[in-house]
């Protein structure tokens, strides 16, 4: 029913706008409703807070909702390119979805701001998308240089038992021979398991020095809770989809200690004056925090807000080049983001190039603890 | 693997194990009184847990809602075919017992959810939302089917489904809640380290199987709902109403879901779709102990809380396929030394 009525609005918003040649329009599909949610909403809640105009022109987003499902994700995009002629589109809020529109991205020629990380993409799709958050070996890698410096030799690996817990034991296991480790196990679990005693105590039973939880959100609790529980006494890995309130909320005090690797915006205010991002994720915690709610960051919004920063300073020089709204836009749109040098956004520093089209690097990424009930930079 | 890890996997299975036989006994007592195999029973799970949750959260629960809206439309089918049949009279009863008890719940709900009331409180107000929901149910998804064969109960036991598993994705939204035990002890036991809320589970399981077994024995109730189960038209005969029946299994059916519920939601983490894959399990066990035997069933779901513990431990990511494909030797086991696989449908 909802993207059904954003699309009247849309639709009607731009027969309106047909005579405004000048405005830059962004098409916009994120999973708002559907087992995303969760996620999805704080996306869509970033894009209050941007700037009104990219590159100095006005600029319009169409917001559309895809159920977190890619066949929607799909239809949005393409429905942006052919009916709305968008000169960019941003999405979407799960891994499959966003590859869906890297295809329509590729197809059409539009450059594509993906907002979750994407495996290694085909030549031509990767030519047109380029990718906000960190990829999960830049993120995994913070986790790996912290458990060398604790001189941990032996890993103990439990994980969902889906593509993210793929992800993420494959993020582990490749960083293991550089930082000197060695992986011992890898478990998995279901979402919804009940249990993960079986698990925990197979863990438990090779002794680790460290182990590295492969979960998301409350369900990467379960394991948390079972290794507290069952008396293990190292440390406890996660990683960045880990970060939130809900977690802490379902472990409540097993919750502490555990370390995970996030965007800097979730500690701005911990965070040393010397931080290259410090400014600019300190301002948009507050204002988002402003707008919907104490305690309520989170690394989802800041992913909208730096790719709205890439695209502004990327239209800022393709409006030297064409007008929006043409093929030749897009085109130098994507050579402009493709050239971008040391944008500051909320969760790090983004050079890009034609090989790295993420552009992220150690900057992009801190390594926080649970203290007392709340997330806190690991000093 | 030694001894000390297969103890505490035991210990883990049997933790489970006890859920699972009280949710096989309840699935087996209300397909053999209806046909109907009731795979709702783990929504019921969910609502209770998630009611618990959201009661310590200091928060009223959205299944009130679902609880006067049901108790609305239950009253409106009995007063339909109060009218219908010209009694006219039952009228105020029907308003008062369908419509006024779920509101006067869901009131008091809404009263002492923002006060801390207190645990045994908070569990007796969220078996007092759930369980009537488990009646509700009956009348307004399964009394018009009650004649239909297995095949169609069943499908409509999986439109049920759904829409509790939707309306519980609606009224607590997608996050996981895990509430507070009713006890935080541990007791060391050798080398394991008990839990209370696993005692407490394991406790509560036998006192209601029990309870169960008693009810079943001396209860006149408990006799005509054996009666109906064993012929349901003799049950007739002598008198039984078949819907009162219907209606007494699924109280009982919602109260062990419900029970299960409030004993597992602090030891694990319950979302809104939490309850199927837990119903599952002891569909599983009931199928394992053949479908008939409340003994067997019990059985068959320890059996599948150890299974699931020990594979969980050996081959963790093959988890519930270890645990699903056990169906299939029993299946065909049944399916061979069974002389009458389609007796039931040719009773009616």
């Amino acid at each position: 029913m909802r993207s059904i009525r954003l699309a009247i609005v849309a639709a009607a918003a731009a027969l309106c706008a047909a005579s405004a040649q000048a405005e830059i329009t962004i098409g916009v599909s994120l999973g708002t409703t559907g087992p995303g949610a969760s996620l999805g909403v704080p996306y869509k809640n970033a894009l209050q807070l941007v700037p009104k105009t990219l590159g100095g022109e006005p600029v319009r987003y169409i917001v559309l909702d895809d159920e977190s499902k890619p066949d929607g994700a799909a239809k949005n995009a393409r429905k942006f390119v052919s009916e709305d002629k968008v000169d960019a589109l941003m999405g979407s809020t799960g891994v499959p979805s966003a590859s869906a529109m890297a295809q329509v991205a590729a197809e059409f020629r539009t450059p594509l701001i993906a907002l979750t990380p994407l495996p290694p993409l085909a030549p031509d799709r990767h030519h047109w998308t380029f990718v906000v958050p960190q990829p999960t070996e830049l993120m995994m890698s913070a986790v790996a240089q912290h458990m060398k410096g604790k001189g941990v030799k032996t890993v103990a690996f439990i994980g969902f038992s889906d593509s993210w817990g793929d992800l993420v034991y494959n993020a582990i296991t490749s960083l293991a021979t550089d930082n000197g480790y060695k992986v011992v196990t890898n478990e998995r679990y279901g979402r919804a398991d009940t249990s993960v005693t079986g698990q925990v105590l197979k863990v438990i039973s090779t002794t680790p020095d460290a182990v590295v939880v492969g979960g998301s959100g409350s369900p990467a609790a379960t394991p948390q809770i079972a290794l507290v529980e069952q008396g293990y006494k190292g440390p406890i890995y996660h990683n960045h989809g880990t970060v939130n309130l809900p977690f802490i909320q379902t472990a409540k005090k097993a919750a502490e200690g555990a370390i995970a690797p996030t965007g800097a915006l979730i500690v701005a205010e911990d965070l040393p004056a010397s931080f290259p991002t410090k400014a600019v994720s300190l301002d948009f915690v507050k204002r988002y925090e402003a707008a919907f709610g104490a305690g309520s960051r989170n690394g989802f919004s800041g992913y909208t807000y730096d790719g709205v920063l890439l695209l502004d300073a990327a239209a800022a020089v393709a409006l030297k080049k064409a007008k929006p709204g043409t093929p030749e836009f897009r085109e130098a749109l994507r050579d402009a983001l493709e050239s971008l040098k040391n944008i500051i956004g909320t969760h790090g520093v983004y050079n890009m190039t034609p090989a790295n089209h993420n552009g992220e690097d150690e900057r992009a990424r801190v390594l926080v603890q649970v203290v007392n009930g709340e997330w806190r930079l690991l000093k | 693997m030694n001894g000390n890890i297969a103890l505490w996997l035991v210990q883990d299975g049997v933790t489970n194990g006890a859920i699972y036989a009280l949710l096989a006994l309840a699935l087996l007592l209300v397909f053999a009184v209806t046909r109907i195999i009731f795979v709702p029973q783990g929504d019921f799970i969910s609502y209770a847990g998630l009611t618990l949750g959201t009661l310590q959260l200091g928060q009223v629960p959205g299944t009130v809602y679902l609880l006067a809206g049901g108790g609305a439309i239950v009253a409106l089918i009995e007063a339909t075919a109060a009218l219908r049949a010209g009694k006219s009279a039952h009228l105020p009863r029907i308003a008062v017992v369908q419509l006024g008890v779920p509101l006067a719940i869901a009131a008091l709900a809404a009263w002492a959810a923002p006060r801390q009331i207190g645990p045994a409180l908070q569990l007796a107000l969220t078996l007092a939302i759930v369980v009537p929901l488990g009646p509700m149910l009956y009348r307004i998804a399964y009394r018009p089917l009650a004649n239909a064969s297995v095949l169609v109960l069943f499908i409509a036991s999986m439109a049920a489904h759904y829409v509790l598993t939707g309306l519980g994705l609606v009224i607590f939204g997608g996050e996981g809640l895990r509430s507070n035990a009713i006890s935080d002890a541990k007791f060391d036991v050798g080398v394991l380290h008990v839990g209370a809320q696993s005692l407490w589970v394991v406790g509560s399981s036998l006192v209601c199987m029990t309870a169960l077994w008693l009810f079943f024995e001396r209860s006149l109730y408990g006799k005509a709902l054996r009666a109906t189960a064993i012929n349901r038209i003799g049950a007739r005969l002598v008198g039984i109403p078949t819907a009162l029946a219907g209606r007494l299994a699924f109280v009982l059916a919602a109260a062990i879901g419900a029970l299960s519920g409030i004993l597992i939601s602090p030891i694990t983490t319950i979302y809104y779709d939490t309850g199927l894959m837990i119903g599952l399990k002891g569909f599983v066990g009931a199928i394992l102990g053949g479908m008939a035997s409340y003994p067997l069933a019990a059985l068959g779901a320890l059996g599948v809380g150890l299974l699931e513990s020990f594979a969980s431990f050996w081959a963790s990511s093959l988890k519930e396929t270890i645990v699903f494909t056990f169906i299939i030797p029993v299946l065909l086991w049944r399916s061979l030394v069974s002389r009458h696989p389609v007796v039931e449908d040719e009773e009616e």
